[in-house]
């Protein structure tokens, strides 16, 4: 999907680039139209596509001949080629610590801004087979708890509201993603999971949610920046401007996000 | 060994062929310089990793057993014998060959499954199959399979009933006749297609991820590993792929057709 | 108790019926296409007839068409096939492969061994025990295939062309082994060489187009076909008689000189000297001082054959050209002489 994207892109400004140079050839008389159309390119963090789809599209709105181009992916992945020099004019960390492997290699076009929070909730078949209710009870036996790995950021979530909780889990399975954890929830083969609020949220009636005081201890906060040597800085701030303000606050809380 | 001439082939064929084999080699030639070779011993011996490998050698050992003891009977049946609706059944074995291996996990699920088809049944009798070190064979089971029916009824096919015949106007009976001769005829098709198996199985990930989950030491196995590593630690996946690379290399060299040819 | 054979294939317009006496060779002479390879099949259990009902040792094999259908799956059959490749087992030993008859009738591994090294004697290969197939010749190949079918104590035994794939110089070899072997068998031998017949079969069945065309004591078919077509593929001189150490002694006291062919006959032991029709000069009289055999005989008949003519007496027949039987004025009842050179005759003892 993002490679596509990308290609996309890429393509787009190859074809503009030949077409702008065969127009020059053709003499001074043409003129370019006035409003040159512009593309913002967004990389966030996936738990963030569907608020960002949304505010992409009012972006546009209130921005004629700008087009809104987004790759969504892991937060490491997308620090990964932004590194390796994908030409993204924003990016939208899931977390702080990906967002500082960039302040390393200088690549923060400005200080980053916290905009939003998410915490952990259980999360259960919609008819709750095992009956949780709090957090201690995700260490009992037999419930085929599922959480991410301590590798990934919800598993390290996890693994610290579990020692703040004093809660052993015993998980049969550290899945890759909240996403793997919610897929086994709903198939019925785990009766308990630890996910995002907005994953539940998300997830709407195929899952039950169940929060619980403990998630205070692993608030995941997302931080937004610029990237050096932006093209589009100016717009690119405008973005940032549009996701920090109340449109954003709005539509961020509407997907179960608290504020930073 | 034979110093006989072959056949010519044209020489602009080289070209192309050499572009595939630099298009093959090249991403491994560029995973080991990725290597942090002075930290190597210490990245691919951590708990994790040792669990991992040592969980995907015997997972794809014990799927490898399963598709010989699967395969060859399905192999023989779609070779030797004749009835309606044998195409159709051999390009419905063959399908994990073609199908993206997270469908493949998703239909494990659906029928093994809490859930799933047969979810009920086995829970009934006790048996819980997700989250466990036999979902893990059960899946790469799945997806090798189809390596060895194939290269089995290629070389049932191609080997022909002749001995076989003979061998029943002896007065063996088919059981007899199976065991003594088409078995020990096809055994290089056979070696070459549990390689395959294993091979496949080794590098099992998506159907793996979707129907087993992932936990160390239980259905973690080494590309599940390198997965979650590169995550955190991206130089551990980097040595585990290396690993991964090795291993599979050391099994098909070892085991190579050509080898177990009479 | 002996073989009955009877089948009926449409599509192949196979209508053959014939027995096996116990003990004996029977020969299925044809030409190709004629059905004889239809018959091995059906007899083995490869191919189930329209109609038909084979039987061994008063066991039915196969009924198709009329009572209780039977089709016994080849293993159960008793019935063991030779072909003209010898298909040897390319993964077992040679003593292994002769042993996997008796082995699979459920001898033990001891007894099968046992008896693979006496079949393997018997054909003369023990030298061979330990190789593996691919280290034999052609005929060194097919003479282990002969004790691999005999090992297997089968109560029938259906010979295809053994001879079809084997070095002209190593054939005799073969036929003796075979000889050995088929003495007191019950056996069907099918073959388009009338000298196979002669040397391996007691009688003959000849086959055409899907039918039987003749059938008798091997020598008799042979020499005196009856049918043009017997004749034609058969066609063989056949004389006689004893071996005087030098030549054979007919019983009117004719000597005939000719090449021993396989092992040399004992003095004063019966042999058989065959020749071609085609070889055979037709002379009004007897050359004088010729080393070769001459045969003074009657005219019985002369019969067109294509581009020639074939001139029969009672015992012996040539072929000679048209042209030539014009030259030489002849006509049945009318006095000639048969010669042959000696290089032309081949003596077998029997």
């Amino acid at each position: 999907m993002s490679i596509s994207r990308r290609f996309g892109a890429l393509s787009f400004l190859a074809v503009a680039a030949i077409a702008a140079a065969l127009l020059a050839g053709c003499g001074s008389s043409t003129k370019a139209p006035t409003a040159k159309p512009v593309t913002l390119t967004v990389f966030a963090a996936s738990s963030l596509t569907g608020t960002f789809t949304d505010l992409g599209k009012k972006f546009e709105a209130t921005h004629p001949g700008v087009t809104v181009s987004f790759d969504f992916g892991g937060s490491s992945d997308l620090v990964a080629q932004i590194q390796q020099g994908a030409p993204a004019d924003v990016f939208a960390s899931a977390d702080e610590s990906n967002m500082a492997k960039l302040a390393s290699d200088h690549l923060q076009g400005e200080t980053p801004r916290d905009f939003a929070s998410n915490t952990l909730e259980i999360v259960t078949p919609p008819n709750n087979p095992a009956h949780i209710s709090s957090f201690a009870d995700l260490g009992h036996p037999g419930i085929n708890l599922v959480i991410c790995a301590p590798e990934v950021p919800c598993g390290a979530a996890a693994k610290k509201v579990a020692a703040a909780a004093d809660v052993t889990l015993k998980p049969v399975s550290e899945e890759q993603s909240v996403k793997d954890v919610l897929a086994k929830v709903t198939s019925g083969d785990a009766m308990a999971g630890l996910v995002y609020a907005t994953d539940v949220k998300a997830a709407g009636a195929a899952v039950h949610g169940v929060v619980f005081p403990q998630a205070s201890s692993a608030v995941n906060t997302y931080p937004i920046v610029t990237i050096t040597g932006s093209k589009n800085g100016a717009l690119a701030r405008e973005f940032m401007t549009l996701v920090l303000g109340a449109t954003g606050q709005t539509v961020l809380a509407h997907a179960g996000f608290a504020r930073p | 060994m034979t110093h006989q001439r072959a056949a010519a082939i044209p020489r602009w064929i080289y070209l192309p062929a050499a572009l595939g084999a630099t298009f093959v080699l090249l991403p491994l030639i560029a995973i080991s310089t990725k290597v942090d070779w002075p930290h190597f011993a210490a990245l691919i011996s951590s708990d994790s990793s040792r669990a991992a490998l040592v969980l995907s050698l015997k997972t794809s050992g014990a799927s490898t057993a399963l598709c010989v003891l699967l395969g060859v009977p399905m192999a023989t049946v779609l070779a030797r014998t004749s009835f309606p609706g044998q195409g159709l059944l051999r390009s419905l074995v063959l399908l994990p060959l073609v199908l993206p291996p997270v469908v493949g996990g998703l239909a494990l699920l659906y029928t093994f499954g809490r859930n799933g088809l047969l979810g009920h049944t086995l829970a009934v009798l006790g048996i819980r199959i997700a989250f466990s070190t036999i979902a893990v064979i059960m899946a790469q089971t799945f997806v090798a399979l189809p390596f060895l029916v194939l290269s089995l009824e290629g070389a049932l096919r191609t080997g022909g009933q002749r001995y076989e015949v003979v061998a029943a106007s002896l007065g063996a009976k088919p059981t007899t006749v199976f065991r003594r001769i088409t078995l020990p005829l096809v055994m290089p098709g056979l070696l070459a297609g549990a390689v395959l198996s294993f091979a496949r199985a080794l590098g099992e990930f998506g159907a793996t991820i979707t129907f087993a989950g992932s936990l160390q030491g239980v259905t973690r196995t080494l590309p599940l590993e390198i997965y979650l590593q590169r995550e955190g630690d991206p130089d551990a996946a980097v040595a585990l792929a290396l690993v991964l690379v090795v291993v599979a290399v050391l099994i098909i060299a070892i085991a190579r057709p050509e080898r177990a040819g009479r | 108790m002996s073989f009955e054979f009877a089948a009926r294939l449409v599509d192949r317009r196979l209508d053959v019926q014939f027995s096996v006496p116990d003990g004996e060779t029977v020969a299925l002479l044809g030409e190709n296409g004629a059905g004889k390879s239809t018959v091995l099949a059906i007899a083995a259990g490869h191919l189930v007839p329209d109609t038909g009902q084979v039987s061994l040792d008063g066991r039915v094999l196969l009924r198709v068409g009329g009572g209780n259908r039977v089709d016994l799956p080849p293993h159960d059959r008793e019935i063991a096939l030779l072909s003209q490749d010898p298909l040897l087992f390319p993964h077992l030993s040679v003593r292994d492969n002769v042993a996997f008859g008796p082995r699979s009738r459920g001898r033990s591994r001891r007894a099968s061994l046992t008896e693979a090294d006496r079949w393997l004697d018997e054909v003369g290969a023990v030298e061979f025990s330990a190789r593996k197939p691919s280290a034999l010749s052609g005929g060194e190949a097919q003479r282990v295939a002969v004790a691999r079918a005999m090992a297997a104590d089968p109560r029938l035994l259906l010979l295809d062309e053994p001879m079809a794939a084997v070095d002209v110089s190593v054939a005799p070899v073969l036929r003796q082994a075979l000889r050995r072997v088929l003495a007191g068998r019950t056996a069907v031998l099918v073959t388009h060489d009338p000298l196979d017949a002669l040397l391996l079969a007691d009688r003959v069945v000849v086959l055409d187009h899907g039918q039987v065309v003749e059938e008798g004591p091997t020598r008799e078919v042979l020499a005196r076909p009856r049918s043009a077509f017997a004749a034609d593929l058969a066609g063989l001189n056949l004389l006689n008689g004893t071996w005087s150490g030098e030549h054979l002694r007919l019983a009117d006291g004719t000597t005939v000189t000719g090449l021993v062919t396989g092992p040399s006959p004992e003095s004063g032991g019966q042999a058989v000297a065959t020749f071609r029709p085609g070889s055979v000069a037709v002379y009004r009289d007897a050359p004088a001082g010729s080393p070769r055999n001459s045969f003074t005989t009657r005219i019985t008949a002369l019969d067109p054959l294509g581009d020639l003519i074939r001139v029969r007496s009672k015992h012996l027949s040539a072929h000679i050209t048209t042209q030539a039987a014009a030259d030489l004025d002849l006509v049945p009842g009318i006095e000639v002489s048969f010669s042959v050179k000696a290089t032309e005759v081949s003596v077998y003892r029997l």
